[in-house]
């Protein structure tokens, strides 16, 4: 399933980089990586390290800068995850609405424990979630970055079961 | 009352109590700056004086007046009337709270971490730790990282005070380290596995202020206080680093740095830490031998110094020479020629890294960088021309960085591509051919706009120069800066037109009133100079009438007897083939070494085992001009002598005059008495080459190379961890995909590389960094040295089919 991936950045995101770049300072170019770094993993999946260092050098910032970054915030993926993504909060509100449950019917269903892909390279199911402001819907879930709320099983078999 | 004034902000005191006692100090320094220097001491981790303020540690919490608060003192500048109380109980709570939080998560494991004993973490912990700890949940743990074979990782200590991520940052100028990840998963380190490449990686280790980075090589070796310190200084550049090592049953376990506020402030480079292993490599030559029919066999001192003396005795004088290593100490380099000439000896030359001697009558008394370390950090604006700076003189790289960061402009001009750990404002890479020429226009630039002219004999010259378009800022900056310099180096010191490049250098530097100095490479240049290892000039640079020949004249007319003190010709000199040439043929050679090599066995007939680095005490003098001692820190063998004893028994044994020191500060008073300080601190160049502008053909390819960093010398060659540090593959050639090309060559294949009848061959690999119409060859190793000079025409012959 890995795929050789290419040492430069591409075209496309060539473009966004120059996107954001365009609204920084020119002595503060690396202000760009985050946006930049949204771009790579759009295209990848995830965050490859050799399109890091590429980043890294268009950005004429530290490799490692760049890896902080990327490690630092939990929408990025350090290494290939499946197909969708599927984050369950597990914070308060919901956990007081059942969010546990839900995560739990999730990983029984897809055979997979929370940080996992399945085999299939489909599903993928994030690691433990930080409340993400959808408190009145609790329980909830975000899948390809939209939120479902007032989770049910029946619910959750009906969104997941659509996806391709 | 304690007064901390810096002469800079004299003006703007603010007078605040610290613990009750008064304090005048500049507005705005940070409190625990302020509260060092008064003596009152608070606790820290991630502060040092050295880094920026990164404040994340939380350990020098203190009381202050009105604040309602605890406030980190390293990161609350001080103010009028400010009072603070670094022990009050709102400020004991809030220390002993942050140590608790730290410890939660350190896994106490002092018994068997090598930073015990003299761990920050320890020491604090005994200040303000609990002595039960709280905390009985599971600890966190960190998988440690392989970062090279210098830095020891236990991450798990870890405090992320991140004081080594700083120093990547601000001080190396390579970011190597980071921390990712956050919350409980930050971890310390490089992220893709990867080994540190800062030539000042080590210093990592002293500022961890816990036992998560050490030293590798020392791992396990001994504890902090088994080990007894001593002074020493650096062996292996001009830099001088003042460096302590520590000791166990004689045996050097690791080195340090010693502070020095005008030399190396708290850093030295990795080479001066870990050069020590080179004293324990297998190559130590440990018994005086002798060849006696093509056989090495083992001898006596008094046996071996009797023959040697015979034989020197039996041949002229003036079929004798003497090359000797500039890393020798004074009293060596003085006993040396003192021998030579009580002989009448004048064929004595410590210049093995030049070939141009033309100009010799004009050097300085003494290769001097112009200035003192200090001050380079200081400048505005630097031209260096012809230096690898990094690899040469990390510590100076270092000084230049600091120029570069508080906004110094600063310019190379190099014959290849160097690596750069700062921001130039200009990078010229010039093919050696066309070195002078390059210079000459950027003088002709700057003989037009200076209000300094140039000796009328340049002018014919200069009428013929004219800048090209990447040279022009050089001239511009220099001519409208206060402090500016031009620091020639080694590079250029190696070329066959040194003489011219060095004169149109040093007009440049003169025509925009910069300082002109040298970056002399070995660590006791100086003093070889000074102390007359030189053909032309005896002790205090004191000109001979009849100069004896200079190294490339002994090389080039063989002389019939040689006598080599710490020097292997085949990697320390700049002509390696010639030089075995003309020791193959001599009728004798004898080695002083510390070391053997396969040549040597060769070539030699004696090889006397001499007492090396740490072995030995004796003095060198460092590119400023600063006299420094270096000290006797562990026994060598019996066999194995100091430099002075031997050439004091060499001179008795001959019958000479003045050779019957008893210690070496008899030594030592002798040179001091010579001193007469007739030679002053001067670079001034009195005299003129005639400088002409050769033109080569398009077509022909020259070659280019430098030694590298860990190949420098004989002891940093024999360093184990740093020979694994420098990782480098000893058969690749660097070339220009257009030369491939044009030449026929196939990348990854071999190629011979031809220099008249010398030939070697080498991996061709691409590096368009590289000139077209020059190759890279790496200098100083087994393949360069069946070569000839370093810029010379080359022919290159692909040796493999595609
Ligand atoms: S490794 Fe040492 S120096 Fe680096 S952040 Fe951790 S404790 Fe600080
Ligand atoms: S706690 Fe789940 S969205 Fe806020
Ligand atoms: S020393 Fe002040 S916060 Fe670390």
């Amino acid at each position: 399933m890995s795929k050789i991936i290419p040492k430069e950045l591409s075209a496309e995101v060539q473009e966004h980089v120059v996107d954001w770049l365009k609204r920084f300072p020119d002595d503060q170019k690396q202000s760009a990586v985050l946006g930049s770094l949204h771009a790579i993993q759009h295209e990848h999946g995830y965050l490859p390290v050799v399109q890091m260092d590429a980043l890294a050098e268009r950005l004429e910032m530290p490799a490692i800068a760049v890896y902080e970054v990327a490690s630092f915030y939990s929408m990025f993926e350090l290494e290939p995850v499946g197909k969708h993504t599927i984050a369950v909060c597990t914070n308060l509100s919901c956990i007081l609405r059942g969010g546990e449950d839900v995560l739990n019917y999730i990983e029984s269903k897809l055979n997979i424990k929370c940080g996992q892909s399945t085999a299939d390279g489909k599903y993928y199911l994030k690691n433990e979630e930080e409340c993400l402001a959808g408190c009145c819907g609790a329980p909830m879930m975000q899948v390809n970055h939209v939120y479902y709320e007032n989770l049910t099983e029946a619910k959750v078999d009906e969104i997941l079961d659509v996806l391709d | 009352m304690t007064d901390i004034v810096n002469d800079e902000s004299q003006q703007d005191l603010v007078t605040l109590t610290i613990d009750g006692v008064e304090v005048k100090a500049p507005r705005n320094t940070m409190l625990i700056e302020v509260a060092d220097q008064a003596g009152v001491s608070i606790p820290r981790f991630c502060y040092h004086k050295h880094l920026s303020v990164a404040a994340n540690c939380r350990m020098c919490m203190v009381e202050v007046e009105k604040a309602p608060k605890p406030l980190p003192a390293c990161a609350t500048p001080v103010s009028e009337g400010m009072k603070v109380y670094t022990h009050s109980e709102l400020a004991l709570d809030a220390q002993k709270g942050t140590m608790e939080f730290l410890l939660i998560n350190h896994p106490l494991d002092c018994p068997v971490c090598d930073q015990g004993g003299e761990c920050e973490l320890q020491d604090v912990a005994m200040g303000y730790g609990g002595d039960v700890s709280r905390f009985n949940e599971r600890k966190r743990v960190v998988r440690d990282k392989n970062i090279g074979p210098l830095v020891s990782t236990d991450m798990t200590r870890c405090i992320h005070c991140t004081r080594c991520v700083r120093f990547g940052s601000e001080i190396a100028g390579v970011s190597e380290l980071g921390a990712t990840g956050r919350g409980e998963f930050m971890e310390i380190g490089t992220y893709v596995e990867k080994s540190l490449s800062s030539e000042l990686s080590g210093n990592v280790i002293d500022l961890c202020p816990v036992g998560a980075l050490n030293a590798k090589p020392s791992r396990m070796k001994a504890r902090a206080w088994e080990m007894v310190e001593q002074s020493n200084i650096s062996a292996h550049d001009s830099f001088g680093s003042n460096l302590i090592m520590h000791t166990l049953r004689n045996e050097v376990i690791r080195v340090v740095p010693e502070e020095n506020a005008e030399v190396n402030e708290t850093w030295i480079s990795d080479r001066d830490r870990f050069s020590y292993e080179g004293m324990y490599s297998d190559n130590r030559l440990t018994q005086v031998m002798q060849k006696n029919d093509g056989e090495w066999q083992p001898s006596y001192w008094s046996d071996a110094l009797h023959s040697i003396a015979q034989t020197l005795k039996q041949y002229d004088a003036e079929e004798i020479g003497f090359l000797v290593s500039p890393n020798q100490s004074n009293e060596e380099i003085y006993l040396t020629q003192k021998l030579a000439r009580a002989l009448e000896i004048k064929n004595i030359d410590h210049r093995v890294n030049q070939i141009d001697f033309e100009q010799q009558h004009a050097d300085p008394a003494f290769p001097w960088l112009g200035q003192s370390i200090a001050d380079v950090g200081k400048q505005d604006a630097i031209l260096i021309i012809g230096s690898d700076l990094r690899s040469e003189q990390p510590m100076l790289a270092h000084k230049v960085r600091q120029a570069n960061a508080r906004g110094a402009k600063v310019f190379v001009v190099n014959p290849h591509y160097c690596k750069f750990h700062m921001p130039l404002s200009g990078h010229v890479v010039v093919k050696p051919q066309e070195w002078l020429a390059k210079i000459v226009g950027l003088l002709a630039e700057l003989n037009n706009s200076s209000k300094h002219n140039v000796p009328s004999d340049l002018n014919m010259l200069l009428s013929t120069g004219k800048v090209d378009s990447d040279m022009a800022g050089i001239a511009k900056t220099l001519l409208n800066v206060e402090h500016s310099s031009v620091l020639i180096g080694n590079l250029m010191q190696l070329h066959y037109e040194y003489s011219s490049l060095r004169a149109i250098s040093y007009w440049l530097s003169q025509l925009t009133e910069s300082s002109f100095g040298y970056v002399s490479t070995a660590s006791n240049s100086a003093g070889a100079s000074l102390l007359g290892a030189l053909p032309h000039r005896t002790v205090m640079s004191k000109t001979i009438d009849e100069p004896g020949m200079n190294y490339q004249q002994m090389i080039q007319s063989p002389r019939k007897v040689f006598v080599l003190l710490g020097l292997e010709p085949e990697w320390d000199c700049v002509l390696p083939t010639q030089t075995l040439k003309a020791l193959q043929q001599a009728e004798v050679v004898i080695a002083i070494n510390s070391f053997t090599t396969e040549g040597m066995r060769e070539y030699c007939d004696w090889m006397l085992p001499i007492k090396c680095y740490a072995e030995a005490e004796g003095t060198k003098i460092n590119m400023e001009g600063r006299w420094q001692s270096y000290f006797k820190v562990v026994d060598s063998d019996d066999e194995i002598k100091d430099g002075w004893k031997i050439l004091r028994m060499l001179g008795a044994e001959l019958e000479l005059d003045g050779f019957d020191y008893v210690d070496i500060d008899d030594v030592r008073q002798e040179i001091s008495q010579s001193l007469d300080n007739s030679f002053g601190f001067s670079n001034e160049l009195p005299s003129l080459p005639k400088i002409e502008i050769k033109n080569w053909d398009e077509g022909i390819v020259f070659s280019t190379g430098a030694i590298p960093i860990y190949s420098i010398d004989s002891i940093v060659r024999n360093a184990s961890s740093l020979k694994q540090a420098q990782d480098l593959d000893e058969s690749v050639m660097m070339i220009n995909s257009i030369d491939v090309e044009k030449h026929g060559l196939i990348e990854g294949k071999w190629v011979k590389v031809s220099q008249d009848e010398d030939s070697s061959i080498f991996k061709c690999v691409i590096n368009n960094k590289i000139e077209p119409g020059t190759v890279y060859i790496p200098r100083g190793l087994p393949r360069s040295e069946k070569l000839g000079g370093v810029y010379a025409p080359v022919q290159l012959k692909n040796l493999s089919v595609a």
